[in-house]
């Protein structure tokens, strides 16, 4: 389970995730806001399907791939939530873009 | 003994373990140029051996073996490389691309006389045929197909080839450079900073390291460093369903842009201007990849001969002493464990194995060309 260690102060936005509205700070990042509301997983992975949820939480190991506002393959960890953000897990590949 | 740990060394050190030979294989440190690990991934024919048929042929064979490599690699280290054997194309853009193409192709197919030239120029209808789902870029006039061709995963098939060697015995040793190479009357002395190894046959298959070892062996083999960049996308769903010349999708999803041939000595960085001009063909053909990010991007240095084709040599000065090297690591590394290995074992060459002799940049030297 994660848990906040502080409580949040000033401003908040709402986010949906897989259909859920999450009140969240608005200076988080997906990946720590999603995190937050223990997803018990944000993505599959690619070639054994494993789950997988963000790691390093610094742009570096891609664990953290969601779908963010339509965009497949989006690094959470380095995504500022926005008002009324629709976030997705990634399941496996990518889409080829039309 | 074979020094050097990149395609050629491995390949040819598996082969000649299963000729029953003692081997070890004799590796740098991982901080070294490593052509091996840069690559492209292509087991490609159709645009290899223009001037030098024999090493067409070599390539085509190697080609043909490895469907059979790939499984008995699998079979000793329980890796699968990904071979796809169902042909490869290269896409052209242009009634200029087309024409270069084409006349490239009448030279090799007039060169190959009786023994056969396979690769033919298709319209742009039959490339949409052959990838169905894709979107082709409107300058795409048609492509250049061999069914020769095909790709594997490369760092999959390097750590095939070394752990199928060290499955059946053969040793490998990481961090020893050779520094000098010495002959005792009966034997080679390589030595290293972690040791010297002694071994009646050594063979030089460790790129530019050649260059300084050769000589120390009575061998005189000319290469040259030539840059190569790749870009990388992030995963997408594999709609690129066949090998293709600069733009080959991996069995993982990665898209890779390939590949520049620079002039920069041995500075394997990278830059802008060929990542702009590498992804701006690949937009050109096939604009689906605009939508693409890329995750990474690097250089490599390619071990070239002057004329582009592999060189095999054994010394005259010291008989067992062996040369071999090539850019095209992956695509030989099958031929290489059969009939390299079998030579350096036996002796045993296949027809017209001497040409591949470093000789020939002393009698031709004048005329050496530079196509690819």
């Amino acid at each position: 389970m994660y848990r906040r260690i502080t409580d949040p102060k000033g401003s908040t936005v709402a986010i949906h995730f897989e259909g859920q509205r999450l009140q969240v700070p608005a200076n988080e990042t997906v990946a720590a806001a999603i995190l937050a509301a223990n997803p018990g997983y944000t993505r599959t992975t690619v070639v054994s399907g494993d789950k997988r949820a963000p790691y390093c939480m610094m742009g570096t190991c891609f664990e953290c791939l969601m779908e963010i506002d339509g965009v497949q393959n989006r690094q959470a960890c380095m995504t500022t939530v926005a008002d009324g953000m629709l976030v997705k897990r990634q399941m496996g590949k990518r889409e080829m873009p039309e | 003994m074979v020094v050097g740990g990149g395609l050629f060394g491995p390949a040819t050190a598996y082969g000649l373990r299963q000729q029953g030979l003692d081997t070890v294989v004799l590796d740098d440190g991982d901080d070294v140029l490593r052509a091996a690990r840069g690559n492209f991934g292509l087991v490609w024919v159709q645009s290899k051996g223009i001037g030098m048929h024999r090493y067409h042929a070599w390539s085509r064979e190697s080609a043909h073996l490895f469907a059979d490599f790939a499984a008995e690699l699998k079979e000793a280290s329980g890796a699968d490389i990904a071979h796809r054997n169902d042909g490869g194309m290269h896409l052209l853009l242009g009634e200029n691309e087309r024409e270069q193409r084409q006349r490239d192709m009448d030279i090799m197919r007039q060169q190959a006389g009786a023994d056969g030239f396979e690769c033919e120029i298709i319209e742009r209808e039959e490339v949409e045929k052959m990838l169905p789902g894709v979107r082709l870029g409107d300058d795409v006039v048609g492509a250049s197909f061999s069914k020769h061709d095909g790709d594997v995963n490369p760092l999959k098939l390097l750590r095939a080839i070394n752990g199928s060697f060290q499955h059946m015995g053969g040793r490998y040793r990481s961090d020893c450079r050779v520094e000098n190479i010495r002959h005792d009357g009966s034997a080679f002395i390589a030595e290293t900073k972690n040791g010297s190894f002694t071994a009646p046959k050594i063979v030089l298959a460790c790129g530019h390291g050649i260059t300084k070892l050769a000589p120390m062996v009575g061998l005189d083999t000319p290469i040259v460093p030539q840059r190569g960049q790749v870009l990388v996308t992030e995963r997408a769903e594999p709609v690129l369903g066949m090998a293709l010349g600069t733009v080959r999708q991996t069995d993982e999803g990665t898209v890779q842009i390939g590949n520049t041939e620079e002039e920069a000595d041995f500075n394997d960085g990278t830059t802008l201007d060929a990542g702009q001009a590498m992804a701006r063909r690949a937009v050109t053909i096939f604009p689906q990849l605009a939508g693409l990010r890329l995750i990474r991007t690097w250089g490599c240095i390619r071990v070239l001969t002057p004329d582009k084709c592999a060189i095999y040599d054994e010394s005259e000065q010291y008989p067992g002493a062996y040369v071999a090297t090539s850019h095209s690591g992956v695509t030989l590394a099958a031929v290489n464990a059969r009939h390299t290995a079998k030579w350096i074992a036996t002796g045993e060459t296949p027809p017209g194995f001497e040409e591949f002799s470093a000789k020939r940049f002393k009698t031709e030297g004048s005329h050496v060309s530079a196509h690819h």
